[in-house]
């Protein structure tokens, strides 16, 4: 047989805004990759729509990046908005 | 109610009809545990099969009523004999390959689609509530096994080949969606049960058009045989089925879970 194509799928929940990352199924194609993914990740009621992306597709960053992508934004606190005075009619925010 | 009347005794023989159907097609998927092709595929097939038991529980339970005497869905389903089940000849008919499996399933759909779809005009309101649940599921099975007929024939010659075979197979065992009995005529004239000559138009028209997409040819209306589904004649797999499927509560009728 031959083998089948990688897919990720993506869920959004009934009071979800956005589709969510959730796993990923094997299949012929897309169409039989939405089936398959209708039945192992919504069969208990976890969404409302569903969205498969070929995984081939999907362009990701290398993890040996991570030092010099992300670990770089650890020391830069005045990137969140917290030394603001807040007037107390604002309240929580 | 009891059976007294000749009415409540064609709407029994009619809920049966449906309720061991989806019960035997449910069991025939559920064959299929551990040894589909894909995680994914034996996921999918059994969530039919799941949804088939929850169908037949209901229709079951109606017919348990329908007799009456302290009789219960489990009664009909592990204490009755070969000659008493009233499913479509298709359904009992061994699982195959994918082809013979999807194929079936198919056929079935098709029927079965049609008959829920029509129910939901009876004058019986528990079966326009039960068919009103079923019919959603069965929207979604049709569409999936519709899916693998047009897939397997157009796919690779292989897998064409598989389909010709599997069709050449199953064919005369559809010679009974497209014919009724004086019952189930009655029960159309009555408004319980949709026309049986549209369902058995409908489902031809289903079959042509997807066979169409499918690339795969139409063979020639079939003959009914001398087995007969609606008297309790079946094939000879009904009763292999029924033998492992009731096994366990004929040996242990108290057992609980």
């Amino acid at each position: 047989m031959q083998p089948w194509t990688l897919f990720e799928v993506f869920v959004r929940s009934k009071h979800g805004l956005s589709h969510k990352h959730v796993g990923s199924v094997q299949a012929a194609d897309a169409s039989m990759a939405l089936e398959h993914a209708r039945e192992l990740y919504t069969r208990r009621s976890e969404g409302i729509s569903v969205w498969v992306v070929a995984s081939a597709a999907i362009c990701a960053c290398a993890p040996e990046d991570k030092a010099s992508w992300f670990e770089t934004a650890e020391d830069k606190a005045f990137r969140h908005a917290r030394f603001y005075e807040l007037p107390d009619e604002v309240g929580h925010m | 109610m009891s059976l007294d009347s000749h009415a409540s005794k064609d709407v029994f023989e009619y809920v049966l009809r449906l309720g061991d159907s989806a019960l035997i097609q449910g069991q025939r998927l559920c064959q299929w545990c551990g040894r589909a092709p894909f995680l994914e595929e034996e996921l999918a097939i059994l969530n039919v099969g799941l949804d088939l038991f929850g169908q037949a529980r209901y229709w079951l339970e109606y017919a348990a009523e329908l007799q009456g005497d302290a009789c219960t869905a489990d009664r009909l389903a592990f204490h009755r004999d070969e000659r008493d089940f009233r499913n479509v000849l298709l359904v009992e008919q061994p699982n195959g390959d994918y082809a013979v499996t999807m194929l079936k399933q198919f056929f079935y759909d098709a029927w079965h689609w049609q008959v829920l779809e029509g129910l939901g005009q009876s004058s019986d309101r528990r079966m326009v509530a039960i068919a009103a649940k079923a019919v959603k599921e069965v929207t979604y099975h049709l569409q999936r096994s519709s899916q693998w007929v047009e897939r397997l024939g157009n796919g690779t010659a292989y897998s064409r080949q598989r389909m010709l075979a599997a069709t050449a197979e199953l064919w005369r065992f559809t010679a009974e969606f497209r014919t009724s009995e004086a019952r189930e005529n009655w029960l159309w004239i009555e408004g319980v049960a949709p026309d049986p000559t549209r369902i058995g138009s409908a489902w031809e028209h289903t079959v042509a058009s997807t066979f169409e997409r499918a690339t795969l040819p139409v063979p020639p209306r079939p003959q009914p045989g001398y087995l007969n589904a609606r008297h309790g004649l079946h094939t000879e797999h009904l009763g292999l089925l029924l033998a492992e499927m009731q096994s366990l509560p004929r040996a242990y009728p108290d057992a609980v879970w």
